[in-house]
């Protein structure tokens, strides 16, 4: 077991995949010569060759579309949006394209293809390069979403979403790639749809994924001082949901509270929230209670941006309003 | 040219243009449902491409796809199936006319999205590097999708890349209702290649050895060079942009499409096999007999095979 950055992670799962497999390569803006914007592709170019790890030009439709068509003859890419609010101009290769073409070929075409990237807001970047778009891609039938939240989680997942032959949209983050996390030596592959529990309690559950986890993981904390015993439920793959262990865990509490940094309205928590009201209401002593960014575009100014994230206090306050304290 | 190969050509634009006006027929019967986009006029194109290059190498278009999968040689059965919504349908009556595709003849697809298409056979085109093989790709798309932003990162990125693919706009005119005049700063489109750095080439979309020539001239530099070539092909549709739209309206006039008509590829080609000999008055009536023939069997199994069964509606999304 060794302790090693998010971003290191990643890096360790496309270098492995890279070496098991000549047909995997990855694709995307500064992946190459630059080393990545954010630098998880570190030293990737120099151990595979210009053929694998190549740099592209600011054509986001473009490339994401070969990536699709390289993907539809066979070839395994993962192609790296340096950011996901970029991804919103390859939108109709992703939905049109790469979710759709085996449902419209009756089945005939494989898909194996990773887009990944950091999606959410870093520091004071503003509207455009600030927005979660988790809610986008869960909607579309075809796709997979994974959003890990610890580097064992992201390196596990994305060596899986390499192997999956289905579009995998990886959402990853600019302020969580410096995290450190415990990563168990060799072979590490986490099955698509499998969520686990991050700390475990008894008297609220509150889901969350990505970075936000460790939003809600400082709240617990701090909730157990106050004599709360707070659950963390991580999905960790959006779509498919690992509804069993949210069920699980709200009939074990009874009480929920659902965690995103992205937009209140049609976001993926009033999905999930949906789903444990369906599946769990008799359980449930309180109503559903949701943190979210606020529903504004994000604003420049640090004391506005800060009060837009979701932060530890705003969850505790969630908590306790689902506990009636 | 072979004379059997001659003949070959001859029979598919003619297997493509009964296949047409039956499946106008059979839309105006509602067998066909959706929107359904007719090759009738363009047949020399699809058909001299898809001649100029090998049966492994790689094809993908538009929607108004039912010629280009015919011939790259998919029985015409399955492919009226599939406009009929039925199970036995290439693509098991999940995709219906836009979205036709037979992977094993490597006709990758008509595609619904104007010029979504281009940024996959460049990817196809990518692959075939990638694995340092020496198939080319063929991608074939409408004079309106040059405007999107597609078409220009993928003429950008097989250059840059050397990939082997070649871009073949079907010129038609018109994108639905609106004439290229009224959508394009330039109205040479084969210019569109010199941003690029790009071979270009024109060629009358209507004489299907002329179009064959020029993708066979193209394929060899994609083969041997890695070099794409944009080429532009001048052809008309006789019928709507649709089934749902009119022959001529406001946008065109009759008299404009029976002038077009008197340049009817087929008639042409036909003119020139009696010329040259190739075919005899007896053997062209052979010929469309047994094409005729054909058309109504496709008709027939479509009509005599079942529906999709409601358990499919869930197949088929995740691998």
């Amino acid at each position: 077991m060794a302790e090693i950055t998010f971003r290191e992670a990643l890096n360790q799962a496309m270098a492995e995949e890279m070496e098991r497999d000549p047909d995997v390569f990855l694709m995307g803006e500064e992946v190459g010569y630059y080393q990545g914007a954010y630098k998880v592709s570190q030293g990737l170019m120099e151990r595979f060759g210009v053929e694998r790890v190549i740099d592209t030009p600011i054509a986001e439709l473009g490339f994401a579309g070969v990536g699709i068509g390289a993907a539809m003859v066979g070839l395994r890419p993962i192609v790296e949006m340096m950011t996901f609010n970029f991804s919103i101009l390859a939108l109709d290769q992703i939905v049109n394209n790469a979710a759709k073409l085996r449902y419209m070929s009756g089945g005939l075409i494989n898909m194996p293809i990773v887009f990944r990237g950091p999606g959410g807001a870093a520091h004071q970047l503003a509207a455009q390069h600030s927005q979660c778009l988790d809610p986008w891609f869960c909607n579309v039938p075809g796709l997979y979403v994974m959003a890990p939240s610890v580097p064992k989680d992201a390196k596990g997942l994305l060596k899986t979403a390499i192997r999956d032959d289905n579009p995998v949209i990886f959402i990853e983050s600019e302020v969580a790639y410096g995290y450190k996390g415990e990563v168990p030596d060799g072979e590490l592959l986490i099955p698509i749809g499998v969520g686990e529990v991050k700390r475990e309690g008894t008297d609220v559950t509150i889901v969350a994924w990505s970075k936000m986890i460790h939003v809600v993981l400082d709240a617990a904390n701090n909730l157990a001082e106050q004599g709360i015993s707070a659950e963390v439920v991580d999905p960790r793959t959006l779509r498919p949901l690992d509804e069993q262990i949210l069920i699980t865990s709200v009939e074990k509490t009874n009480r929920c509270v659902i965690v995103e940094e992205g937009w209140p309205y049609a976001g993926v928590g009033a999905e999930i929230a949906h789903r444990i009201t369906t599946n769990a209401f008799d359980a449930l002593d309180a109503p559903i209670a949701r943190v979210t960014g606020l529903d504004v575009p994000m604003p420049y100014a640090a004391n506005l941006e800060h009060a837009v994230i979701p932060n530890a206090e705003r969850v505790i306050q969630a908590a306790k309003q689902v506990l009636y304290i | 040219m072979k004379k059997r190969e001659l003949i070959e050509m001859y029979r598919m634009m003619l297997l493509i243009r009964r296949f047409e006006e039956r499946c106008a027929q059979m839309y105006g019967m509602q067998k066909i449902g959706g929107f359904c986009h007719l090759y009738i006029g363009q047949e020399a194109v699809g058909v001299g491409a898809i001649a100029a290059i090998r049966p492994d190498d790689y094809f993908i278009s538009a929607y108004r796809d039912h010629g280009h999968i015919l011939a790259k040689g998919t029985d015409p059965k399955p492919v009226m199936a599939e406009l009929f919504g039925k199970a036995t349908g290439v693509s098991k009556g999940k995709g219906g006319s836009m979205h036709l595709f037979d992977l094993e003849r490597r006709y990758m697809g008509g595609h619904g999205i104007v010029a979504g298409q281009i940024p996959l056979a460049t990817g196809f085109g990518f692959a075939i590097k990638y694995r340092k093989q020496d198939q080319v790709v063929v991608c074939s798309f409408g004079e309106g999708a040059v405007h999107q932003g597609a078409f220009h990162e993928s003429l950008n990125l097989a250059k840059l890349w050397k990939l082997p693919v070649i871009y073949l706009i079907e010129n038609n005119r018109y994108g639905m209702g609106t004439p290229l005049e009224r959508a394009s700063a330039v109205w040479n489109l084969s210019q569109k290649a010199c941003s690029y750095d790009m071979e270009e080439e024109v060629v009358d979309g209507m004489d299907v050895l002329a179009v064959c020539d020029v993708v066979k001239k193209a394929a060899a530099r994609a083969r041997e060079k890695g070099e794409p070539t944009l080429i532009e092909a001048r052809t008309y549709r006789f019928r709507g942009h649709s089934m749902s739209d009119p022959v001529h309206s406001h946008y065109r006039t009759k008299e404009e499409v029976e002038e077009q008509k008197q340049n009817d590829p087929i008639a042409r080609f036909l003119d020139k096999l009696f010329k040259d000999k190739v075919l005899t008055e007896a053997a062209a009536k052979k010929i469309e007999n047994e094409v005729k023939k054909q058309v109504i069997e496709a008709v027939e199994f479509a009509e005599n095979s079942p529906e999709p069964p409601l358990e499919s509606l869930h197949e088929d999304i995740y691998a």
